[in-house]
């Protein structure tokens, strides 16, 4: 391949400069506002602002009911990102396999993707609704009473639920290209070296997808922490009361609806914090066994 | 179509330039729907009364919505002339020194007389400073009512309660009949905030929060606000009460439905209501206790209050106090009170209403202001609470525990009172 040579060394520095620039705008100068605001305390309008430390840290980090979302943040992450993994592998390998009529199948299953999540929320929460739900009547054929809005375990399985259904499409989609992506001569080696179809896909194919599975593993526990919000804001219907609630929703009660800036503030730094630590275990820890080819 | 579009557009920009010489003014409110729609009608017959100044609604989403909407464009030096703020966010924008001009003094620097009590009693003191001096102008105003099912309460024989001793007499007839007794929509709002107003009891120390920032403390606690949840929670547990989570339509459809004999709401709900109540419906006050003496007080205002931003000039704050004289007519609050369903909040309005014979027709709609006209007492008149909205969000997810079985009523309270005191305390400290 040829090598391009810029005649000027500042030339490709103003090509970069409007995605930089964007980053700027949009990431880095929001993220030093809220690392200034989370040390202070400030009343809305803007009249009046102290510092106070670390005060906003402790104050959130002490509050029960913060480590109480957390705690559901943490569960919710993990259901979620598993459930909408496997699925998708599973519905990308059944359908993977599916000669007649593929296109039919993938079209089905892509077109949920393309439901942006209030919207996906809404239709989780006619399915899940007290009065009119059919989740509900089929949960009540089954003796489980289902009250969505009112009891916290029924509230978190139809978030899940509805998270979960959102994001397959998205993970099966990767999938999909991926397993087409796999050279046929392996596939066939394998087929003659072993008959077990399940421990071919164990042994051969998934180890192969792992670059897939590992970029799906990042996205889908980005998804589960802040891309969730939409579904959540619609099931809770504006009212978290006693339901589950995410972190991210949390910053945005405390921070939009209670304008207390300096607390919300520092709940979104130590999201940040989180996330960082995430990904870099996820860098460190899975990458590392995961081969490119 | 294309051709009706352009029309429009120019139309539009026909009367943009028309208005071009006048003072433009901006008003964000938090309305949508119909409610909205009416907005537009009435900044219409504002625009279309005088030539001087131009006033330009804009929906902000939510009542939430529209207030963080308003404090981010304070702070960038971008505020409209008119801010709508929703009861719960009242202290917040009032503590908030120098973001307002209080709606009386523009109103007397422009030049017009200003009588407090030309207002009714429910609307007087709640966006007042602790000396009754106006900050906010009442807008949008409701109180809790009662709605009552008028088959459910034949069919079981019984009369509509005045009070929940009465109830609870009717409740067990009620459920016989083969009706939900009673659902109300929003705990907070019926069942605290104006438990404490209809029954004459302190809500918060410092004057409920008017005198003092300071130290205020809520009263949450009360041995009387105790027994009327674990009243709730036992007829809940004895099907004389259902709770269908935070949600209002959650609980108001079982109403709509014909399964309910009377639902706690909104005065402002009765129009939606006349179109999706399966059953002829009436309304009566909001039941209040006989046995807590002093009780039947008058209750707080709900709904929203229009504040003038600071920093305008003067021939816009002129424009202001004008739209405000306006609203506050008796012909526009006869028309806005018609249109939505909220209450009219001047004695003159309501008196040209009445006497229109519109009540003889609605008589529904005559029950919320009615209910904010009766006396007040020494602790229905309003509460200052800073963070509020926070603690109304306290409150919700610990009621939704108490009829979950996740808590107790005492507990729940204790909870409360622990939490919204700390939230006071860290208000206290952001306006001092």
């Amino acid at each position: 391949m040829k090598r391009v040579q810029f005649s000027s060394p500042l030339l490709p520095y103003l090509f970069l400069a409007p995605q930089l620039a964007v980053i700027v705008i949009f990431f880095y100068w929001p993220s030093v506002r809220a690392i200034q605001s989370s040390f202070y305390l400030e009343d809305p309008f803007g009249f009046g602002s102290t510092f106070v430390g670390l005060d906003n840290y402790i104050g959130t980090l002490l509050n029960p009911e913060y480590l109480a979302i957390a705690r559901f943040t943490a569960i919710f992450t993990a259901l979620v990102t598993f459930f909408s993994l496997a699925l998708g592998l599973l519905l990308a390998v059944k359908a993977d396999a599916v000669i007649r009529g593929n296109a039919t199948y993938k079209t089905l299953l892509i077109s949920v993707y393309a439901i942006a999540p209030p919207v996906a929320g809404l239709i989780g929460m006619m399915f899940f609704d007290q009065h009119i739900g059919p989740f509900v009547k089929i949960a009540a054929f089954f003796g489980w009473e289902m009250k969505v809005g009112l009891s916290y375990f029924d509230t978190a399985f139809a978030m899940i639920v509805v998270a979960v259904w959102k994001q397959i499409p998205y993970n099966f989609i990767f999938f999909l290209s991926g397993l087409q992506g796999l050279p046929a001569s392996v596939r066939e080696a394998a087929a003659i070296d072993c008959r077990s179809s399940v421990k071919r896909f164990w042994t051969v194919i998934f180890p192969l997808l792992a670059p897939t599975a590992f970029f799906l593993l990042i996205i889908n526990v980005t998804y589960a922490l802040f891309d969730t919000f939409g579904v959540i804001d619609v099931m809770v219907k504006d009212k978290a009361a006693n339901n589950p609630i995410t972190l991210v929703y949390k910053v945005y009660m405390d921070g939009f609806r209670g304008n207390d800036i300096g607390g919300s503030s520092a709940q979104s730094v130590i999201l940040m914090i989180v996330v960082f630590v995430l990904t870099v275990l996820q860098f460190r820890f899975i990458e590392r066994r995961i081969h490119y080819t | 179509m294309i051709k009706q579009f352009s029309l429009a557009a120019v139309s539009i920009a026909l009367t943009a330039t028309s208005s071009l010489a006048a003072t433009n003014i901006s008003w964000w409110h938090g309305m949508a729907g119909r409610n909205g729609e009416v907005i537009n009608e009435v900044a219409q017959k504002f625009n279309a009364s005088q030539t001087a100044c131009a006033l330009t609604p804009v929906s902000k989403g939510t009542y939430e919505e529209a207030l963080a909407s308003g404090i981010a464009a304070f702070r960038s030096g971008e505020q409209p002339n008119i801010l709508q703020v929703f009861d719960a966010g009242a202290a917040t924008i009032i503590n908030a020194k120098g973001a307002v001009v209080p709606a009386e003094d523009l109103i007397k620097e422009a030049g017009y007389e200003f009588d407090r009590n030309s207002f009714i009693e429910g609307v007087r003191y709640f966006y007042a400073d602790s000396d009754g001096k106006f900050v906010g102008m009442p807008f949008n105003s409701s109180a809790p009512i009662m709605y009552i099912n008028d088959e459910a309460l034949k069919k079981a024989g019984v009369a509509a309660p005045k009070t929940w001793e009465e109830f609870e007499a009717a409740a067990p007839k009620l459920k016989e009949a083969g009706f939900i007794p009673l659902v109300q929509s929003q705990l907070t709002w019926q069942f605290t905030e104006n438990f404490f107003s209809r029954n004459n009891i302190q809500f918060a120390t410092n004057n409920n929060g008017y005198d003092s920032v300071a130290d205020t403390q809520l009263k949450v606690t009360d041995p009387n606000l105790v027994m009327m949840f674990d009243k709730l929670k036992s007829w809940a547990d004895q099907g004389y009460f259902a709770y269908y989570g935070a949600g209002w339509n959650d609980n108001q459809k079982p109403f709509e439905e014909n399964k309910v004999a009377l639902w706690i709401g909104s005065s402002g709900s009765f129009g939606g209501l006349q179109k999706t109540a399966q059953m002829p419906f009436s309304a009566d006050f909001l039941p209040y206790w006989g046995s807590i003496s002093g009780a039947g007080t008058n209750s707080f205002i709900g709904g929203a209050a229009l504040f003038a931003m600071a920093g305008k000039p003067a021939e816009e704050n002129k424009c202001v106090a004008d739209f405000f004289q306006f609203l506050t007519s008796p012909e526009i609050q006869k028309f806005y009170h018609q249109a939505t369903g909220y209450v009219a909040i001047t004695t003159a309005a309501y008196e040209l209403t009445k006497s229109e014979g519109y009540y003889d027709k609605t008589p529904v709609a005559e029950v919320g202001i009615k209910q904010l006209m009766l006396p007040a007492g020494e602790w229905s008149k309003g509460y200052r609470l800073g963070f509020y909205p926070q603690i109304r969000e306290i409150m919700e997810r610990e009621y939704g525990r108490i009829f979950s079985g996740e808590t107790s009523v005492k507990d729940a309270f204790d909870t409360i009172e622990r939490e919204g005191n700390e939230l006071l305390a860290r208000f206290a400290k952001t306006a001092g």
